[in-house]
């Protein structure tokens, strides 16, 4: 029912533009897989490759096993999500969903079943006879996702379906997709440039930028254990340190830069120049009193309220602005504006990590 | 109207309001009724206008029924006015012209809106109207020289031994039928490459990933969509070659009438006005009505073709 899909030394050119530059990437069946970069780094393309729409310069795709070569769009056991749903405002909800099924030879009694069940499943009863123009936003959204769900698909590939939601409805829907995915267990390859959603949905996220894909982890090593500064700069903020390892051990260095020495973990692909430490503003801690080690005197220069956290920011003496945040759970005590401060992090949760590991 | 004169002025603005209904008044309305009232009155000697025998009446609509003739069509035969068979056969080549022109275009117009390069457009267009700028007569008689029996049509295919011998084209209405195609497609293609034009590309990929083969795709998605346009166009190409002159004239052949002839003939060989301005009323009617009943059969309205 639901398949693997296997990408093998993938390529794209437009022209002289590369925008797929060699991807090898194994997604196992029922795997929710995020494919997570900037709009431009090639995600899109990739999906529009595994669809069919558009044939790879170079390499090969296998779905379930079986190579896709010369394989359109209507031969495949893919179904796919346009970020615009695509759907048909000329046909009825329950012709829209059955649609696939129309085109397969399914008689009508057996297609008008089939959608009323898919719309009870995607929780949207009566709608079958309804145009597509009476829906609201989130409910286009589930006519879609039943309309992919009706050919039966071995993968779903989700084209940035939640771009166009207001932000509370986009949550919800969130937890949705993750559900009927769970339920169906096909395989879906979800296209976002969202690193909330790619984090929150997936088993594995694989972060792209300028046609190589980054890093392929779960949620939490890409967040916790970047593989570049690319990485950990998209999925979420950092403060971020130039300089210069001195000293390694054991996965441990030491780095040198104008603020001082520091340490911290040094990335496994952390070779050569160009390296930079980064910390995330949870893990950065202002006291009042110097730190042992990784610690920087700044003064408060700005505080945002962000409502969980609390943000403050430091500048040190050379104009660097650190940021730390606080949990505003009624036990921080947020430093006025002027105050003196020391800005530390644990070296544990501090990374020596290079610009980005290919190309780029 | 306070906006028209405050941006031309009272003088300025007086003088377009009055051009403009007297466009409309004189050349378009005043004309149509006077000939609305004449075809109502018998063609008498010019003694007799005014006089006892000037009087309303429909005959000039009844000799439309006069002169019986033999037809027939598929082995069955019947009787039928020879005007009323000739207003037939108009109605029925305009639908033949108007289906060929939907089979030319609506390839064409798709192959325009959604697969040629938006880059190439402007040159495509310009192919397209070239012919325009050459005049309707001048273009009718080209393809007379073309289709002639020893013209360069014949002379090509004789010579590329595809046909053993020169072939007599304009026989029956194949000389109408290709000037009228000839001269009215591009009435057909704008309003279905714009129809096609507004679709979503997306809508085509969809159908396609939801396993359509391209007829279906077609028959489900862009013909539904592009039924406005097709229908506009429908209506243009039919009310042109139905009521064409120049076309039937210069491109017809001894066997081949076409209604807006027989209107012609009452008025330039009859010398009989009334009766002419009766059949013109008769021809715009009847394909008025005839274009509604379509309409309905096919369930487009008329605000969607104003679109």
């Amino acid at each position: 029912m639901s398949a693997g899909i296997d990408l093998q030394n993938v390529c794209c050119d437009f022209g002289n533009f590369r925008a797929v530059d060699n991807a090898n990437i194994s997604i196992k069946p029922g795997e929710f897989f995020s494919f997570l970069g900037p709009s431009g780094c090639g995600k899109t393309t990739i999906l529009r490759m595994i669809s069919g729409f558009i044939e790879p310069t170079a390499g090969s795709i296998k779905i379930g096993g079986k190579d896709m070569k010369g394989q359109r769009p209507n031969q495949r056991p893919t179904a796919l999500i346009f970020q615009n749903l695509a759907l048909f405002p000329l046909m009825s909800i329950w012709e829209n969903i059955s649609f696939g099924l129309e085109v397969r030879g399914v008689d009508k009694a057996t297609r008008r079943a089939k959608a009323e069940a898919l719309l009870e499943m995607v929780d949207l009863p009566g709608a079958a006879d309804k145009m597509v123009s009476q829906l609201s936003g989130g409910q286009k959204q589930r006519v879609a996702i039943a309309r992919a769900l009706a050919v039966e698909p071995a993968v779903m590939l989700l084209d940035e379906p939640l771009s166009a939601l207001d932000l509370k409805l986009r949550q919800h829907m969130r937890a949705e997709l993750r559900a009927i995915q769970k339920r169906t267990g096909v395989t879906f390859i979800y296209i976002t440039h969202d690193q909330g959603e790619a984090l929150a949905m997936s088993d594995r996220v694989g972060v792209m930028s300028q046609g190589r894909i980054q890093q392929v982890a779960n949620p939490r090593d890409i967040y916790n254990n970047p593989v570049n500064g690319f990485v950990a700069s998209f999925v979420g903020e950092n403060n971020i340190f130039a300089g210069s390892v001195n000293t390694a051990a054991e996965g441990m260095a030491g780095f040198d830069t104008a603020l001082g020495p520091f340490r911290a973990r040094l990335g496994e692909l952390a070779k050569g120049g160009n390296l930079k430490l980064y910390v995330r503003p949870e893990h950065t801690i202002l006291s009042e009193t110097a730190a042992a080690e990784n610690s920087v005197p700044v003064t408060v220069s700005e505080v945002s309220f962000e409502g969980a956290f609390i943000a403050v920011h430091g500048k040190t003496a050379s104009g660097q602005t650190i940021v730390a945040e606080l949990r505003n759970d009624g036990s921080a005590t947020v430093p006025e504006i002027g105050t003196a401060r020391f800005a530390h992090f644990n070296a544990a949760h501090a990374a020596i990590l290079p610009d980005s590991t290919v190309g780029a | 109207m306070s906006n028209m004169i405050r941006r031309y002025g009272a003088a300025l603005t007086l003088l377009i309001c009055l051009l403009t209904a007297f466009w409309l008044l004189m050349l378009v309305i005043m004309p149509n009724i006077t000939l609305l009232e004449s075809s109502f009155r018998p063609y008498l000697p010019v003694t007799e206008i005014g006089g006892p025998k000037d009087v309303y009446t429909a005959a000039n609509y009844m000799k439309v029924f006069n002169g019986d003739v033999e037809v027939s069509p598929l082995g069955f035969t019947f009787h039928l006015p020879v005007h009323v068979l000739t207003f037939s056969l108009t109605i029925f080549y305009s639908v033949v012209v108007t289906l060929i022109c939907f089979l030319l275009a609506y390839p064409l117009a798709y192959f325009m809106a959604k697969i040629l390069n938006p880059r190439s457009l402007p040159t495509m267009f310009l192919l397209l109207f070239v012919p325009l700028w050459v005049s309707e007569v001048l273009r009718a008689f080209a393809w007379w020289i073309i289709l002639a029996l020893k013209g360069p049509l014949s002379w090509a295919l004789v010579n590329l031994h595809i046909i053993d011998k020169e072939v007599r084209w304009i026989t029956g209405y194949n000389g109408v039928m290709i000037g009228l195609v000839y001269t009215y497609v591009l009435f057909m293609i704008f309003p279905v490459f714009n129809a096609i034009s507004s679709l979503d590309s997306n809508q085509i990929e969809a159908a396609e990933d939801l396993g359509a083969p391209w007829w279906r795709i077609h028959w489900r998605i862009v013909l539904p969509h592009a039924k406005p346009g097709i229908a506009s166009g429908a209506v243009m190409v039919f009310m042109l070659s139905a009521g064409s002159l120049l076309v039937p004239s210069i491109l017809g052949s001894t066997t081949s009438q076409w209604f807006t002839q027989t209107v012609q003939q009452w008025m330039l060989d009859a010398l009989d006005w009334n009766t002419a301005a009766a059949y013109a009323f008769l021809l715009l009617i009847m394909c008025t009505l005839f274009v509604s009943v379509v309409m309905k059969i096919f369930r487009v309205k008329l605000s969607d073709i104003a679109n």
